[in-house]
Parts: C-alpha cells; sequence; structure tokens
C-alpha cells in the first residue's frame, strides 16, 4: 500500500489507453454506427417512395385502362360505321351494275332485232324478186327495175 | 507449508505487491518483504499491478480496435455487435450528464468503464491460484523462495492504480475548467463562493473561507474517486482472503468457506460492476461541471 513512481506508470497507462480508445475505437464505432444509421434512413426513405410509386403506377394504369377502353370503343363505332358504308357502296354499286347490264342486253337484242330485219327484209326481196320473175317471165330486167324493186324493198 | 505461515502472515502476504525498488543496501531488485517493499520509498515500481493494469487495458483496447477495424454500416457480427452494445451504453450516459461539446469524454468513460471492471474483475478470480502460480513460477525459474513472491492480482485494490486514474481525471478537471471559465473565472469560483459579496472588504474576509471550501470540494473529487473504487475493491478483496482462511481449518469449515465464496463472488459482480460504472458516471459529471460557467 505504498505511494510510488507506479501511480505514474499507471497515469500513463491510463492517459495512453484514453488516447488510443479515442483515436482507435471511438471514431470508427461511431462512424460505423452513424453510417449505419443514415443507411436504415435511407431505406425506410425509399421504401416509402416505393410505396408512393406504386400508388402513382396503379392510379396511371387504371387511367390507361379506361382510356383504352373509351379508344376502343371509338374504334368499334367507327369500324361499324365504315362497314355501313361500304355495305351501302357495294348495294348502290350493283345496283348500278345490273342497270348497265340490262341496259347492254337491251342494247344487244335491239341490234340483233334489226339485223334479223335487215336479214329478212333481203330475204323477203329476193324472194318476191324471185316471185317476179317468175310471172313476168323476161318481162322483168333487173337492172331496170331494180330502182322500183329497191323502193318496195324500203317500204317493207 | 502451511503451518509455517501464521493467518497475519498469510494476509499481509495477500496485501502485499511484488515491488522492483532500490533495497537498503543499495542494490536494485524485488521487494523480498512487506517491510522492505515499503523501504524502497518513491521510487520503487509495482510490477504486478503495472503487469495487469497493462495486460488488462492492452486486452481492453485489442478485442474493441479489432472490432472497431472491421466496423461495418452492415449488418454486424457478434463481436461487433456487443462492442456496438457498449458504446451505445457508455454514449447514452455522456449524453444524459455531459451537455458540453468535448470528443474526449466519451472515450474516456468506455475505457475507464471497460478498464476498470476488467482490473475488478480479477478479484473473482480464487485469491490463491494466481499468486501460487507465480511463485512456483518464482521458484522454478528464478529460485526464490515463493513466499517471498509477492503477486497481487486486482489492480484496483492498489492506491497507484486508482490514483493514477483519478489523478488524471483530476488533470483534465483542471484544465478543462481554465479552458472554459479562463484562469480569472477559475479561481473566482474557488475564491468567490459559496460567500459571495459586493463589499470589497467582505470580499477580502471571505476569499479564505471560500478558497477552503471550494479546494476541498476540488480536492475531493479525485480522492473520492479513487478512494471510492480502492476502498470498495481493498474490502472485497479483503473478505475474499479470510474466507481462503477457512480452508485450512478442516473440512466442514472448509466446505462453508467454499459457499460463502460462492455467495460473496456472487455478490462481487454486482460490486465490481457498480464501482466501474460510478467511476465513470462521476467523471463524466466532475468533467460537465469544469465545463458550465456557474453551477
Amino acid at each position: 500500500m505504498n505511494i510510488n513512481v507506479t501511480l505514474i506508470a499507471q497515469l500513463i497507462a491510463f492517459a495512453f489507453f484514453v488516447w488510443f480508445t479515442k483515436k482507435f475505437v471511438w471514431t470508427f464505432i461511431m462512424n460505423a454506427l452513424e453510417e449505419r444509421k443514415q443507411k436504415i434512413a435511407d431505406g425506410l426513405a425509399a421504401a416509402e417512395r416505393g410505396v408512393r410509386e406504386q400508388e402513382l403506377a396503379e392510379q396511371r394504369a387504371k387511367e390507361r385502362l379506361e382510356e383504352a377502353r373509351g379508344k376502343a370503343g371509338e374504334i368499334l363505332a367507327q369500324a361499324q360505321k365504315r362497314a355501313d358504308e361500304i355495305v351501302d357502296e357495294a348495294k348502290s354499286d350493283a345496283r348500278g351494275e345490273g342497270q348497265r347490264l340490262l341496259h347492254a342486253a337491251r342494247a344487244e337484242i335491239d341490234q340483233e332485232m334489226t339485223q334479223t330485219r335487215e336479214q329478212l327484209r333481203g330475204e323477203v326481196v329476193k324472194l318476191a324478186l324471185l316471185g317476179a320473175e317468175q310471172v313476168l317471165q323476161r318481162e322483168v330486167d333487173v337492172n331496170v327495175h331494180n330502182e322500183s324493186l329497191q323502193k318496195v324493198a324500203a317500204q317493207l | 507449508m502451511a503451518d509455517t505461515i501464521t493467518t497475519g502472515d498469510y494476509i499481509k502476504h495477500h496485501l502485499t505487491n511484488m515491488t522492483f525498488g532500490q533495497r537498503a543496501d543499495g542494490s536494485w531488485g524485488l521487494a523480498h518483504s512487506t517491510e522492505e517493499a515499503s523501504q524502497m520509498g518513491f521510487w520503487a515500481i509495482h510490477v504486478d499491478t503495472m503487469f495487469w493494469s497493462i495486460f488488462l487495458g492492452g486486452l481492453f483496447v485489442l478485442i474493441f480496435h479489432r472490432a472497431a477495424r472491421s466496423a461495418t454500416a452492415g449488418v454486424p457480427g457478434g463481436l461487433q455487435n456487443f462492442v456496438e452494445w457498449v458504446i451505445d451504453f457508455i454514449n447514452e450516459n455522456v449524453r444524459g450528464s455531459f451537455s458540453a461539446k468535448n470528443d474526449i469524454v466519451a472515450p474516456m468513460a468506455l475505457t475507464i468503464f471497460i478498464w476498470v471492471f476488467l482490473m475488478n474483475l480479477m478479484d473473482l478470480v480464487p485469491v490463491d491460484l494466481i499468486p501460487l502460480a507465480v511463485g512456483w513460477l518464482g521458484a522454478l525459474l528464478f529460485d526464490v523462495d515463493p513466499h517471498h513472491v509477492y503477486w497481487k492480482v486486482v489492480p484496483t485494490t492498489d492506491p497507484n492504480a486508482t490514483f493514477g486514474m483519478s489523478i488524471g481525471v483530476f488533470l483534465l478537471i483542471i484544465y478543462y475548467s481554465i479552458k472554459n471559465k479562463g484562469m480569472g473565472g477559475f479561481i473566482g469560483e474557488l475564491t468567490g463562493m459559496p460567500f459571495e459579496a459586493k463589499n470589497p472588504l467582505m470580499k477580502v474576509i471571505f476569499f479564505p473561507v471560500n478558497l477552503l471550501l471550494e479546494g476541498v470540494n476540488l480536492i475531493a473529487k479525485p480522492l473520492s474517486l479513487s478512494l471510492r473504487l480502492f476502498g470498495n475493491l481493498y474490502a472485497g478483496e479483503m473478505i475474499f482472503i479470510l474466507i481462503a482462511l477457512m480452508y485450512s481449518g478442516g473440512v466442514i469449515l472448509g466446505v462453508f468457506g467454499g459457499a460463502l465464496q460462492f455467495v460473496w463472488a456472487v455478490f462481487h459482480i454486482l460490486v465490481i460492476t457498480l464501482q466501474a460504472f460510478i467511476f465513470m458516471v462521476l467523471t463524466i459529471v466532475y468533467l460537465d461541471m469544469a465545463h458550465q460557467e456557474h453551477h
């Protein structure tokens, strides 16, 4: 229980340990703790941000869906309209075509009738001339009476 | 062996440090008796106290440094977790009682708490175990009588260790008092209180009274710090020694002594922790007072 130089040695040892702890222990641990605190705070903030972003995204998705639904309806209506138009057009086209075909057929019939009539007329003239020749024997000269005969043929 | 030494010798042996110094004949070496140790005067050193305090302090800083060096902000491992828990506990205490800003107080509180705790913890090692081993080693290696190998295991039962720390704290108290209040403020605090007067004559009269009161107040800080720790641990150690004496009193007394030792050790766990804690808290409080303008 003697007070001696041990006291001073202990004082120095104490000072050294305090210095060492301050320099090589305390700062490191405190930095790590501080860093972790920051990390946790950041993480929590990020999580909150994530939740908010998800909510936002959900809302946006809903809006998009609504928009798409509206657009689809619009497109459907447009398509319906266009289809109606096409049907109408086709109907009118078909009607026109039918009319045209009818006209063409009629024209052809007329033409054929005329042709037939001409042919028949020629035949009749020939027959009439033949008959007249038979009747009059040589008295009718084709060359002389051709003009009058042509007139008759035209009247047929 | 047991029959050659008396109870008094046994106790005395346990309370003597291994002292290195100048013997009466002028040669330097270890003291061979309690008397010789005290005759060595101031220029002697307690080898056992130095060894255990530096060994335990070194253990503390190495372990904590290892944890601190690899400390990450990620998930902490076992050691880091423990160290962080201790540091958090210290930090909370410092924040609770220390209002000024000072980077040295918290690390110092940590050092005091762990170091004192570890030194106190040596008290729980059975009193004869390490001294016997050292005595045997001394007989083996240096061919000395084991009875003359003194070895105190608990550094905090050596007033040199406790005063060493408390004087360190005391120097810091004075340093920060002067630094924060100025020389005038510090002297004013010592002489202008607790009796205050406007009258210059009364001031002069109060001057010595105040100086006496505040001086005692100031000196009491390191004294109370170190004597409290020393006294508690010394008494605890003494009781362990007394209990250990019962082992030489036959089987029944020995078993009873064993039970007593166990009970006292369990109780002592509380004491050593509490003493380390008190030393730390009072250090923080004293340093806080040194930072306050007026208290």
